[in-house]
């Protein structure tokens, strides 16, 4: 039987389903740690791991794990966060309340002399915050729960992270100091902001976020007025928890659009530029996009068509402008039903039917890329399957069935103190 | 006919060249009392200036130290053109299937290719041969000039006394800031084209428009390159769509490239020249047969003795100059390379002849008032015209962008040259152009109508009643013009149509 066959909700909950077990069979329940990968071996990553914290609540209301399992991994994660060395030395796990992004999976210690990142760290104390609004009870582990995700979001030194022009920076090495680009144009960086402006410890200045701002792109494209960013998942990630219809800051009321509706948008020109396919690659159309980090071949290959071609490796796709190597991340369409229910929709079903060999175990791999040649349809198909995508998928899943973390976070004190500072109002930020 | 032009051309070029630059039986002339004008530097914005004051009936001396053209003829844009249109020939070759062709024996001729570069050196020489300057009336000194006092020059043993006088002596590559390097020895750009052959490997240090430019020429005519930018994207100053796209284009061409990549030591070993690399705390040793860099320029202005007649100066910034191009010696102006800013031949010659107004006529032209495009040649090339999305916003000027892909033009389907797209910023809620990115594969060219529209103060709107030759590539700016007419269309706008249309109706 082809999943595309299914009804949309019994699909919706095979997918859903297929990603949970993902983390559950993967995440070391000692210290709550999730793997970015499913390669052997693979080191942690902590945004995996918020989002497996946002996803545990889930597994709970849909009835695939008990309150208590939740509990329990949920505990693990936040007492080896709020325990692990922070001494900011070469094989520790974090400084300054910021994290590595790598870290062993059983040690906890910094792997590939990765950098300290702000992003990843900011999408693990999110998936904190989601564990402290859900796990409400007055029982101890409850009550210890909430302590230990507050002195998490506590604990890290924003201020510290402050880069030249007062922007953040995007992180940093024990080795080497900050990383020095920053940030350019609109990002998945907005929950970040949020956070930072947020603390009550260290905040970042309101001036912060608009200096952040700056460098955004109000571009028209395809005839779509747009927030410009060219990679699907920069689209998605802050809007795993935050729900921005009814909200605007000071840019969406300048330019009369919110952050949701410009995802809509972002939807639509991937769905355009796959319609276009100006780079003549196979399989793309308006129902067969996902143009977004992910895995690829890589190096310079002949494409079935002969043609030679150089193949890009992991690396952020993006549309219009590319880069674009005939790469397709299977599990876009679902990851932005929320935004686009019906061309989403639309699309996942037309891949479905026509790449089924994207999924293993009815769970999405990385990526594929009909244009090589493979055993199937499908081409080149990426062989793992990433952390990311799987609690992605399980998130916004959810957000499109229910709304729960949407609902879940919008009673959050500490996203609507920073969402405020950050200058939005209206919505449920008014009531 | 196109072709024929240079094949059937059997001059020796290099002897052509130096005939009409450098004539090796150049007398100079006597002076005749004092000049209108005296012009140190025979490059782009000293020919310019020279020239127009000729045509205006002005008394002219004009300088040079070396050959006439400077750069723009010898070793800049000229050659590097030349070269890059060789290259663009392979490219094209390599995709005979997509134009349904089977190129053969494809192989390129290095040696041809430079003897064509050559060729075109001599052709564009012909129009500035130092023959027909002194025709139009201009005293053409060969020699090193240097300031005598506040109103005059000596070249040689000849003083030359001037009423005005503009300096436009360009600029030098600076030394390679490669431990070692120097000590080896390395190509430039100035070097570059003097060869007969091309190395097999080369690494190229520094991913400016320059060292993209060559990068990509060369690896078409089949040089293994090795590109090192020690920024995370080619063009830095470039928006980061544009050189995004560029990378890609340089990696398709099969270009080696090492971005967020230190060049930190050269030396010589059995096998080559080896060059230590270090990215984000990796080092590692590349081993190549030459290398080609130089690619920061600073202004020619030793030997001059601009103390003398008061003209302040440093070595880093140049020549310092006010809005009006003048120094701070109020007879004396400078123009091109040697102020700094902007190093583009089109720049000179601009500021040469805003000089020359200003310089003869009491003109009060200012340099800030022009409106400067520019081109990186690459395949696609970039051009630009006045701010960046950046730069706006730091002038707190907020924009609208409106993007045309070039694959959403039918020409540039039909011509399977659908990379690259049209950026045009307008101020927000107006349709006045802030600035312009065009990334195509003749970007240069379609930019001219746009630094027109900006330089006369023409709104995009005002773009979109400009009727278009179809199909042409420059219509993608008639669609971005369209998109801001379009913008007009409010909601509101569109209730009262809709009314309209529905009266019409009823009336039958």
């Amino acid at each position: 039987m082809n999943l595309a066959d299914l009804a949309d909700d019994p699909l919706l909950n095979t997918l859903q389903r297929a990603a949970f077990d993902w983390m559950l069979d993967t995440v070391n329940p000692v210290n709550g740690l999730v793997p970015d990968n499913s390669d052997a071996g693979a080191p942690a990553s902590i945004a995996v791991v918020g989002f497996a914290l946002s996803s545990w609540p889930v597994g709970v209301s849909r009835g695939w794990i008990s309150r208590e399992r939740a509990l329990a991994l949920t505990l693990s994660a936040l007492r080896f966060f709020a325990n692990c060395e922070q001494g900011g030395d070469q094989t520790g796990t974090g400084y300054k309340g910021f994290f590595y992004h790598f870290l062993d999976m059983e040690t906890g210690r910094r792997v590939w002399n990765c950098e300290l990142s702000l992003i990843d760290s900011a999408l693990l104390l999110a998936g904190c915050e989601t564990a402290a609004r859900y796990f409400d009870s007055n029982t101890p582990e409850e009550i210890e729960l909430r302590t230990l995700s507050r002195g998490l979001v506590a604990s890290v030194d924003w201020t510290w992270a402050l880069a030249d022009g007062g922007t953040l920076s995007q992180g940093w090495h024990p080795e080497t100091g900050f990383i020095r680009y920053d940030w350019e144009g609109y990002s998945e960086a907005l929950i970040l902001y949020a956070l930072a402006l947020a603390s009550d410890t260290h905040p970042i200045p309101p001036d912060s976020y608009r200096a952040w701002r700056l460098t955004y792109q109000w571009e028209n494209i395809y005839r779509h007025d747009t927030l410009y960013a060219g990679p699907l998942f920069i689209h998605l990630f802050s809007h795993i928890w935050l729900d921005f219809r009814q909200i605007a800051d000071g840019f969406n009321r300048d330019h009369g659009i919110t952050y949701f509706k410009n995802s809509t948008r972002a939807v639509q020109i991937q769905s355009d530029y796959a319609r276009l396919n100006p780079r003549g690659f196979e399989g793309y159309s308006a129902d067969c996009w996902g143009f977004t980090a992910c895995d690829g071949p890589i190096g310079a290959m002949h494409t079935a068509d002969d043609t030679g071609r150089q193949f890009l490796g992991y690396t952020a796709r993006g549309a219009p402008f590319g880069p674009d190597d005939g790469t397709i991340a299977g599990w876009a369409p679902a990851a932005a039903l929320p935004f686009a229910p019906v061309p989403a929709m639309a699309a996942l079903r037309h891949m479905l039917r026509g790449y089924p060999g994207m999924l293993r175990d009815h769970r999405f791999l990385g990526s594929f890329n009909p244009s090589l040649p493979g055993g199937g349809p499908e081409g080149w198909v990426c062989p793992r399957i990433y952390g990311l995508d799987q609690g992605l998928l399980v998130l916004m899943i959810e957000n499109h069935r229910s709304g729960m973390i949407w609902d879940l976070m919008r009673d959050s004190p500490v996203f609507q103190q920073g969402l405020r500072r950050a200058g939005f109002k209206g919505g449920w930020l008014d009531e | 006919m196109n072709e024929a032009i240079f094949d059937h051309d059997t001059t020796d070029p290099r002897r052509e060249i130096e005939r009409n630059l450098r004539p090796e039986d150049w007398c100079n002339p006597v002076p005749d009392g004092r000049y209108n004008l005296a012009v140190i530097g025979a490059g782009p914005a000293g020919l310019t200036a020279a020239r127009i004051a000729a045509g205006l009936g002005a008394r002219v001396a004009l300088i040079e130290a070396n050959v006439l053209g400077g750069d723009c003829t010898n070793i800049g844009c000229v050659p590097s053109k030349a070269i890059i249109r060789s290259g663009r020939l392979h490219a094209d070759m390599a995709r005979a299937r997509h134009f349904g062709g089977v190129a053969i024996e494809a192989i390129p001729d290095q040696a041809l290719a430079l003897d064509r570069v050559r060729k075109a050196q001599a052709r564009i020489s012909r129009s500035e041969t130092a023959a027909l300057l002194r025709a139009e009336g201009i005293d053409l000194y060969f020699g090193k000039a240097r300031f005598a006092d506040h109103r005059s020059l000596r070249v040689g043993d000849t003083t030359i006394r001037f009423a005005r006088a503009i300096v436009a002596t360009g600029g030098t590559l600076l030394p390679p800031d490669v431990p070692g390097l120097a000590e080896i020895g390395h190509e430039t750009v100035e070097t570059l084209f003097n060869r007969d052959t091309l190395p097999r490997r080369m690494m190229v240090i520094g991913g400016g428009p320059l060292g993209c430019e060559m990068a990509q020429a060369l690896c078409r005519l089949g040089v293994e390159i090795i590109l090192v930018q020690n920024t995370p994207k080619f063009l830095p100053r470039e928006e980061r769509d544009a050189a995004q796209l560029l990378s890609e284009s340089l990696a398709r061409d099969g270009i080696q490239i090492h971005l967020n990549t230190t060049a930190t030591r050269a030396r010589r070993t059995a096998q080559g020249k080896e060059i230590a690399l270090s990215t984000g705390g990796d080092t590692f040793a590349i081993t190549v047969d030459e290398v080609l860099t130089g690619v920061g320029r600073m202004p020619r202005i030793a030997g001059l003795d601009l103390d003398a007649a008061g003209i302040k100066a440093d070595p880093v910034t140049g020549i310092a100059v006010d809005d009006f191009m003048r120094t701070s010696n109020r007879r004396v102006f400078a123009a091109g390379d040697v102020c700094g800013g902007y190093m583009f031949t089109h720049v000179a010659d601009a500021a040469a002849r805003l000089a020359v107004q200003n310089a003869l006529f009491f003109g009060r032209k200012r340099f800030s008032r022009l409106t400067i495009p520019w081109c990186t040649f690459t395949d696609p090339e970039i051009a630009h015209v006045g701010l960046y999305a950046d730069q706006a916003f730091s002038k707190g000027i907020a924009i609208k962008t409106y993007t045309v892909l070039m694959h959403e033009v039918d020409r540039a389907i039909t011509d399977g040259e659908e990379t690259g797209f049209v950026k045009i910023h307008t101020a927000q809620g107006t349709d006045r152009i802030v600035g312009a990115t065009v990334v195509a594969r003749h970007a240069g060219e379609m930019l001219n109508e746009i630094t027109l529209a900006m330089e006369r103060r023409i709104g995009l709107r005002a773009l979109s009643g400009v009727i278009h030759a179809y199909p042409t590539q420059s219509a993608a700016i008639r669609s971005a013009a369209d998109a801001c007419v379009a913008d007009r269309l409010t909601p509101r706008l569109r209730r009262v149509s809709g009314w309209w249309m529905s009266a019409l109706r009823r009336a039958g």
